[in-house]
């Protein structure tokens, strides 16, 4: 059944954002720390064994796929609720520490690719393949 | 005639999400449209959509004066459901599944070193600027920098050292600046950065940090890249949360008194 995956993948969120926020309280600060990430986990660890066991059928795997593949719309009405006129209004130094910061952060990632040996090659070319 | 019109509008706002699906879809179609006509497929379909996105964000911004968007324009209400953190986490979340975990669990110690290398990083620049217009003082320059960190990290690191209200509001548009700067950059220097694997996508994550702006950018780059680079930049804001008030702030107090 499909509402399997979709109960399943609810799951892993709900437990994830749990933790995340129980890490909050721990450390003593007022976020989530976390829980997206820890739920993304579950959901690995969870579905593979499910698979593996073969209880997690094909058609109740749709129910996570269907999200994964609607994971581009919900972005881009994320992009169009963003109070983008606050941060253009925001003034030279607003733009500037935020430009500053991703053009730095950018220059990094080649460096820190190189740690633990060569970096791994390029996903194949995925021309053809717009799963939207 | 007005008549229709409002008819249409009342179904439009009572069937918010679902007024928010088509037109997202007939958004995203006009995108792809663009990207293989005009573009030849270089500029990704989803690229341009996030831009057409931030767009109609700007534009929602100065009608309404709201602060989400277009999504305070009542009849595309439901573009802010749609797009809201608790879907957009559901369909983050999903992308997980099927995702490479050798080559997660090889990447792990670089995207752990990324994170605090992001956040000290995006501090340091964020204070440099703050000193540079005058906010010479340690709670000031801290704030400003966890903005440059994530715009969340700029106001809970704020309120927790005692920040003004106006310093707080600049630290929030810089996060904002990073986040849209990140959405709609990431598909451009991609190429120059090697970002084209599970690796660097974590270390990418790790180093932007903000949630949003990564997500948008590596659907618009590849998005079999997204999870990796979710996955990392989800710790970023409660590291940085966890860190600026209190390791950060000592250290930018220590230098600047």
């Amino acid at each position: 059944m499909v509402i399997y995956g979709v109960a399943l993948l609810a799951g892993c969120m709900l437990a994830g954002a749990f933790i995340g926020e129980l890490i909050g309280v721990l450390i003593g600060i007022d976020a989530n720390v976390g829980g997206v990430g820890i739920s993304m986990l579950l959901l690995i660890l969870v579905a593979a064994k499910g698979q593996a066991s073969g209880r997690l059928r094909p058609i109740s795997q749709t129910g996570i796929t269907f999200w994964s593949g609607i994971y581009i719309p919900v972005v881009v009405a994320m992009a169009a609720s963003q109070n983008v006129v606050a941060a253009v209004r925001g003034g030279t130094a607003a733009v500037l520490a935020g430009v500053l910061a991703v053009v730095v952060s950018c220059a990094l990632v080649p460096l820190l690719s190189r740690i633990g040996g060569e970096p791994p090659p390029p996903l194949p070319d995925a021309s053809g393949k717009q799963g939207v | 005639m007005t008549e229709v019109i409002d008819l249409m509008a009342q179904v439009m706002s009572r069937y918010g999400l679902i007024t928010a699906f088509a037109v997202v879809g007939i958004t995203v179609w006009v995108s792809y449209q663009l990207s293989a006509r005009l573009t030849r497929g270089h500029l990704h379909g989803s690229a341009i959509a996030i831009m057409l996105g931030l767009l109609a964000a700007y534009a929602g911004g100065v009608i309404t004066e709201g602060a989400r968007g277009i999504a305070d324009l009542e009849v595309l209400a439901g573009i802010g459901l749609m797009g809201g953190g608790m879907l957009r986490d559901f369909a983050i979340i999903a992308t997980a599944f099927g995702v490479n975990t050798r080559e997660l669990a090889r990447a792990g110690a670089s995207g752990v070193i990324s994170l605090f290398a992001g956040v000290f990083v995006s501090f340091a620049i964020g204070a440099v600027v703050a000193y540079a217009f005058g906010y010479t003082d340690a709670v000031s320059m801290t704030t400003i920098g966890g903005g440059a960190a994530t715009y969340i990290v700029g106001p809970v690191t704020g309120a927790a050292i005692g920040a003004s209200s106006d310093v707080i509001a600049l630290s929030i548009a810089a996060g904002l600046i990073k986040s849209m700067l990140v959405m709609a950059g990431t598909p451009f220097v991609a190429p120059l950065i090697g970002l084209n694997n599970p690796r660097s996508a974590m270390i990418y994550g790790g180093l932007m940090g903000t949630t949003s702006g990564v997500a948008g950018g590596l659907a618009a780059t590849d998005e079999r890249l997204v999870p990796y680079g979710a996955m990392t930049a989800t710790f970023y804001t409660g590291l940085g949360a966890l860190l600026g008030p209190s390791v950060i702030f000592v250290v930018i107090r220590a230098i600047v008194g």
